[in-house]
């Protein structure tokens, strides 16, 4: 029965973009469109609005809202050279923060969910229900404690304490474990058993197995889990603004928050051509990993 | 694929032994630095995981632990000792005025007021540094003797300093300025304020010009007895009370206090000072709604989308996908920022272009400040829901679809009663980690208008748009009185709310039954 059903179903699929009745076509893809076009609107305008006021030579808020009445390359010029907003080095403090900590959470993220998905020992269960509840838990909510805590690491070791880059990476690295372990976690166990054990009967031992098999086994996990750690480091403003105090130091969502905080009379195609600058890497990152990402919320979700 | 027998290659082991090697260096500098600044506990809690971590790594066994110790050390640090810090600080006074010991507040009430004793002798001083800290070499007038201090150390006598002219000119183990160093570091000097002797109340010496010190001595008196400060001029005498402040008898304070353990106050002052409780009873309202809301219209939005593209004979769909992507691929935080310029009421591209000059106080008004927050956190979410409901949606046989259409329902009954309930079950998960995440989604409401409108009915730095969490990160870092104890209270109040909610949607989802296999 089900394939006489789908018979016809490619046959109606196969005569009706034939049929030309106007009232038809828009009660079978017409009105499709027009919701595509409204949400696309929705979803673009405020881009187009932020590249149009970038390209525009002309300071002002008020001077932005004609779209593309002007094109130049002057307001990037400006937010480079500026030397009040040391943007170039915010940029640089981001991108070594947000690498550092994804390079860091994953690999220690992966040992963790290795021990959990392969091991067995006293503390497991208690130790994976604890990782669940803690990431329930948002780190923000501590960030009086944290800088409390910064505060008087720094006042006995400078390097480590507040308004240095170490310190903003270890408190982000604490965060962000309880939730990487717990994503590892279920790509771990889809990775058949079979094949440690085949490798323990060869004579390997579980350092060689998990840094030449499992490692490569689970790479698009670790590919996604670091994504998603620089995404969140490159966005991350409150914890960031608590703790890096002199301006050199900050990072772009700090700089450029900063920037802006007058929106009225601030240079506004600078801050935009700034965001657009800041924004390429992610949106290109993004992009081209997209299917991976989509694949792993989804997957993730429909279970 | 044949592997050698695994015995711990040589090379494995140098690394593991440099790597412990590194550890040990660090975390034994560490325990040296501490013990020289008396923090013994901190130096012997340093020394014991470090013991514990060379235990670990250099054991056959505990193979498990090899494995969970680094993230578990940055874990217990940096989250689970957060959170217990959190929960002391609440029970504190800590803040503006109360963020040092009791001396610390005594010695620096001292220094405040210290003012230039009027028949004060002539010392012959010559300023000295050690390692960058800059000290005074004092020489007594009537017994011609060499002493040296500095802000933090007393006056101590110096056997073997030199003198020229019957001043002392240097001391072993300090470097005299010259003339050039003393103009260029003048700030650093004249605010140099070297104590007497070891009792605070015999005052001070500082130099306005880095050749001769007066002495100087303090308004205020310490009876350490009593456990008074007394105004020498005015005669007011202030008592410590238990509040973490000396207090005169007209409740007068002097600041700085310090800072005390104050029970359940904070808790109590936010449930019961009507100027406290208030705001945080709305803000608590309006958390709920504005998480509840964003969640709904999302996956409302995601679904009508996800919907309107599940149609074969459709074209373009890849174009109108990539498009409606984009929103959640450009950084969050950069485009709320634009939302914020766009909204702005007399330059705003939304009233300057979209309503034609009109000037709508998008972020201003207390009621619609709150639908801009709304709209703006629309848009950044729905695309994750609409990526999500087609996953969802594809999921669902086709099979369901077509023996409903064959026992006659229609296409909209059809939706409601089979791919509705399917779907609501399957993205249960995401929907309330979405509305766990809007709960606290400090970005939006901090950035698109900083929680505004200010509130002017309370003295909390609140507005109508903030969310518990920034109405915390406002409290402690914002205006003129940072109270760190109140904000840790709300903090842990959130905790109960977030805990609650957590146990409630964890009894309901499936996420602990994985764990128990």
């Amino acid at each position: 029965m089900t394939t006489d059903l789908s018979h016809l179903r490619t046959a109606a699929r196969a005569t009706a973009p034939r049929r030309r009745n106007p009232g038809r076509w828009f009660a079978d893809t017409g009105w499709r469109h027009v919701v595509a076009i409204v949400v696309s609107v929705f979803a673009v305008f405020p881009l187009l609005f932020v590249v149009s006021s970038a390209l525009n030579p002309n300071g002002t808020l008020t001077g932005s809202n004609a779209l593309f009445s002007r094109i130049g390359i002057e307001s990037f010029w400006r937010i480079l050279t500026n030397p009040q907003n040391p943007y170039l080095l915010w940029f640089g403090n981001t991108i070594l923060i947000a690498a550092v900590t994804a390079v860091a959470s994953t690999l220690m993220g992966a040992l963790a969910a290795y021990a959990f998905s392969r091991m067995r020992f006293t503390g497991r269960r208690f130790g994976l229900i604890t990782i669940v509840v803690i990431q329930m838990f948002p780190q923000l909510l501590g960030a009086v404690a944290i800088f409390l805590m910064m505060s008087a690491i720094g006042d006995v070791f400078p390097a480590f304490g507040l308004n240095t880059h170490i310190g903003l990476i270890m408190v982000y690295l604490g965060g962000a474990l309880g939730v990487n372990t717990y994503l590892m976690y279920g790509f771990f166990n889809t990775v058949p058993v079979e094949i440690d054990e085949a490798a323990k009967i060869d004579g390997a031992g579980h350092a060689r197995i998990f840094f030449t098999i499992i490692l490569r086994l689970v790479a698009p996990i670790l590919a996604v889990v670091a994504l998603l750690s620089v995404i969140a480091s490159f966005s991350e403003y409150l914890i960031a603004s608590v703790l890096l105090i002199d301006p050199e130091n900050q990072t772009l969502a700090v700089g450029l928050v900063k920037l802006v905080s007058n929106p009225r009379y601030a240079d506004w195609s600078a801050f935009s051509a700034g965001a657009i600058m800041a924004a390429i890497p992610v949106v290109a990152l993004f992009l081209a990993l997209q299917r991976y990402i989509v694949g792993g919320i989804t997957a993730g979700a429909v279970k | 694929m044949a592997l050698p027998t695994d015995r711990p290659t040589v090379r494995s082991l140098l690394v593991k032994i440099v790597l412990l090697g590194i550890v040990d260096a660090v975390s034994i500098y560490a325990a040296f630095v501490l013990v020289l600044q008396d923090n013994w506990v901190a130096a012997i809690a340093v020394l014991a995981v470090t013991a514990l971590v060379n235990w670990i790594y250099l054991s056959r066994r505990l193979i498990p632990a090899k494995y969970l110790t680094p993230g578990l050390i940055f874990l217990a640090v940096f989250q689970v000792f957060v959170l217990l810090y959190t929960g002391y600080v609440g029970f504190t006074n800590y803040g503006t005025g109360h963020n040092g010991t009791k001396e610390q507040a005594v010695s620096s009430l001292l220094a405040s007021s210290l003012q230039r004793v009027e028949d004060s002798p002539t010392y012959p001083v010559t300023v000295v540094d050690r390692l960058g800290e800059l000290g005074l070499l004092v020489t007594d007038p009537e017994t011609g003797e060499a002493y040296v201090g500095t802000n933090d150390e007393p006056l101590s006598r110096v056997d073997d300093a030199e003198f020229e002219n019957g001043r002392a000119v240097s001391a072993p183990g300090w470097t005299s300025l010259t003339f050039q160093q003393v103009i260029a570091r003048t700030a650093e000097i004249t605010a140099l304020a070297v104590p007497y002797s070891d009792d605070p109340n015999d005052g001070a010496l500082r130099t306005p010009e880095g050749s001769n010190a007066y002495r100087y001595l303090s308004t205020l008196e310490f009876d350490e007895q009593a456990d008074t400060m007394t105004n020498t001029q005015t005669g007011v005498v202030y008592t410590d009370r238990g509040t973490g402040a000396f207090v005169a008898d007209d409740g007068a304070e002097l600041r700085p206090g310090w800072q005390i353990t104050v029970g359940f106050d904070n808790f109590a002052r936010a449930f019961t000072e009507q100027s406290i409780r208030g705001p945080l009873i709305y803000v608590t309202i309006w958390t709920f709604a504005f998480a509840i809301l964003s969640v709904l219209l999302c996956f409302a939005l995601g679904l009508l989308l996800a919907i309107t593209f599940q149609n074969a004979r459709m074209r373009g769909v890849k174009y109108y996908r990539l498009l409606l992507i984009l929103p959640y691929a450009f950084p969050a935080f950069l485009s709320i920022l634009v939302w914020n310029g766009m909204m702005n009421e007399s330059f705003g591209f939304i009233n300057q272009v979209l309503f034609q000059g009109a000037s709508i106080p998008w972020l201003s008004d207390p009621s619609l400040a709150k639908v801009s927050a709304i709209l703006v956190n629309v848009w950044l979410g729905f695309p994750y829901m609409f990526l999500i409901c087609t996953g969802a949606l594809q999921a669902i046989p086709e099979e369901l679809t077509e023996a409903a259409t064959m026992d006659g329902a229609r296409g909209w009954s059809v939706f409601r009663q089979i791919k509705l309930p399917l779907l609501l079950s399957t993205t249960a998960p995401v929907l309330i980690a979405s509305f766990a995440f809007n709960f606290n989604n400090f970005n939006l409401v901090y950035l698109l208008n900083n929680g505004g409108p200010r509130d002017t009915t309370t003295s909390l730095p609140v507005g109508h748009t903030d969310l518990l969490i920034s109405m915390v990160y406002k409290v402690a870092f914002t205006g003129q009185n940072r109270d760190y104890g109140l904000a840790s209270a709300f903090s842990i109040i959130i905790f109960l709310i977030v805990a609650i909610i957590a146990v409630v949607s964890f009894s309901r989802t499936k996420a602990l039954e994985e764990i128990q296999r």
